[in-house]
């Protein structure tokens, strides 16, 4: 079943169509994998799914609700949870209080009993299931001070507290190493075990396609392919646009 | 002054998190360590106001003015607010004091209340369609409300026009003056602290840090960002309405530049985001610029010169750096 029904999203800047008329149904507990080169109009078309930019036209149905013309806000507090390409933390904050701000949601409020206890306690839970470890001093350093490979993982614990059923995740693989790449794919398997919905944009393609149940190709601005990952690597066209002609 | 037998120990604790929660009042030590900075000041500025003479007990006042304006201001930019327009605020604040007190004959006990709440409520009215803004355009609105609103009673002639409203109702006495105003910037002061740093405040630090993750993570901005701007406003109208009773006086000088500059200034050298810093930096500049009277011309001279040694000398601001150095101190503790 689609939870994610995408119709026809199209957006313009300036005469440059940045994403043009793409339409995608996301299954339920998949992981929709999206690729194409630099520029090609995946994180717009992330953009106009959360809400931060608005396309000129198309329509966005989440369980059969219309998306187009919410706040990002109301979006993340639908369940569509949403990491970003740069990584955003609050950086004067240490790391367990960054998990505080989407316990604060009013999504995670209207869960029973997710307006009462020890908020501290929840986000430490949430922060090792990521991988912070517990016992160090690592959950309680300010978000300024931890490398890159823990600021990525904070972005995946926010999604986690906010209890998002859809993930939206931009680039997160980007600026790991192979090591750390490999500790975080256990928890994204984890979170479809769980019956979440994973939408990945990815550069990492040999990591991207071991767990992908379905990949979309972008180039400029359009969906060139879609299908199985098996099939994408086979595709003569997918091969010209992105992975180069010679191979 | 090394011992057989003992080891010097850091008093601070790395997880910060831990002394801010129920273990603080484990030990007499981690009492006494929490205490004495919060204690120092209180002590030191009530024995000030008791024993200095009326002429230093005014400038008490006005520093506590601007403390309070200064705590407000570092408050709204901790939740991403760049104020150029503390005086919008306060000038509010006073003329609703004031009008209350001239026109209906209202005492102070009931005006400040009063202006306090409205004004905070009427300032945030007139804000909310620029909550979206952010940095500097939200700042060049709030500078320029407050001049208009300056030029508008000048042009209409309302509420006594050019000259104002004179002759309001005072204090009983001084020391009623005194109480009130040092109470109430030490419950600011450390009711906004504490404000800040529970769950609740902890989203007005995210939304500073960063609108669009705190947005991605499902909060409501603007809602926060209004209810920061009616907290924030509502100390400034406070400090308005005071001083109204205090000069007995509103007219167009309480929207001067003066009451929007000197808090940023104060922020500045006492330390951003700490709260307690811009009203340290308040209680430095303004006795300051009273010491420096007796050069007369001169004084503006002196006064930017220690500004100018301050920020290049401080760039972290004064009560960073004594936080820092308090932070760092060790203790002798016995090896077992």
């Amino acid at each position: 079943m689609a939870i994610l029904e995408i119709r026809n999203l199209t957006k313009s800047f300036g005469g440059i169509k940045a994403v043009d008329d793409v339409s995608v149904d996301v299954l339920e507990n998949t992981l929709l994998g999206i690729i194409g080169p630099n520029g090609s109009g995946k994180t717009t078309f992330v953009n106009m799914i959360t809400g931060f930019i608005r396309p000129d036209k198309g329509s966005v149905r989440f369980k059969g609700k219309e998306l187009i013309g919410l706040t990002p806000y109301k979006i993340t507090n639908m369940g569509i949870g949403r990491a970003f390409q740069m990584v955003k933390p609050f950086f004067h904050l240490p790391a367990f209080k960054n998990i505080i701000v989407p316990l604060s949601s009013d999504r995670v409020k209207a869960t029973k009993g997710g307006g009462f206890g020890d908020k501290d306690a929840i986000a430490l839970d949430i922060l090792e299931e990521v991988g912070f470890e517990r016992d160090s001093s690592v959950p309680y350093k300010t978000a300024s001070v931890l490398p890159h490979g823990y600021l990525k993982r904070l972005e995946l614990a926010r999604l986690i507290a906010l209890k998002a059923e859809v993930l939206i995740l931009d680039e997160l693989f980007s600026g790991l190493s192979i090591a750390e790449v490999t500790s975080i794919v256990p928890i994204i398997e984890k979170l479809l075990v769980e019956g979440k919905t994973i939408i990945m944009i990815e550069h990492r393609l040999k990591e991207l396609f071991r767990i992908a149940d379905n990949v979309i190709v972008f180039n400029f601005g359009k969906k060139i392919k879609e299908g199985k990952p098996k099939e994408i690597l086979e595709d003569e066209e997918v091969k010209k646009a992105y992975l180069g002609v010679e191979v | 002054m090394t011992k057989e037998n003992y080891r010097k120990e850091r008093i601070d604790r790395c997880i910060k998190a831990r002394s801010d929660d129920i273990y603080a009042i484990s030990s007499k030590n981690e009492i006494f360590y929490l205490l004495f900075p919060r204690v120092i000041p209180i002590t030191a500025l009530a024995i000030l106001a008791l024993i200095l003479p009326l002429y230093w007990q005014k400038v008490i006042i006005s520093a506590c003015i601007f403390a309070m304006l200064a705590v407000s201001w570092d408050f709204l930019s901790s939740c991403g607010m760049l104020s150029l327009g503390q005086a919008l605020f306060f000038g509010i604040g006073s003329y609703i004091a004031g009008i209350l007190n001239h026109y209906l004959h209202l005492p102070f006990y009931i005006t400040i209340p009063f202006a306090t709440i409205f004004g905070g409520l009427f300032s945030t009215l007139l804000l909310l369609p620029v909550v979206r803004l952010r940095g500097i355009y939200f700042a060049m609105v709030t500078l320029i409300l407050p001049l208009m609103l300056m030029r508008g009673i000048e042009a209409t002639r309302i509420f006594g026009g050019n000259e104002g409203i004179t002759g309001l109702s005072p204090f009983p006495n001084i020391w009623v003056e005194l109480i009130i105003i040092i109470t109430a910037m030490w419950v600011t002061l450390f009711a906004l602290r504490r404000f800040i740093s529970s769950d609740y405040g902890l989203i007005f630090v995210s939304i500073r840090d960063n609108d669009r993750a705190t947005m991605a993570s499902g909060i409501n901005i603007y809602a926060f960002k209004a209810q920061a701007l009616f907290i924030g406003s509502c100390i400034c109208a406070f400090c308005g309405a005071f001083m109204t009773h205090s000069y007995m006086f509103t007219g167009i000088p309480v929207f001067t530049m003066e009451f929007s500059i000197l808090p940023i200034a104060a922020s500045a050298i006492g330390g951003i985001g700490s709260l307690a810093g811009p009203l340290l930096g308040a209680f430095v500049l303004v006795p300051l610029s009273e010491i420096l009277r007796e050069f007369g011309t001169l004084r503006v001279v002196f006064y930017g010169l220690v500004l100018v040694i301050c920020v290049v000398a401080l760039p972290e601001g004064i009560f960073h750096y004594l936080s820092r150095k308090y932070n760092e101190m060790e203790r002798w503790v016995k090896i077992e």
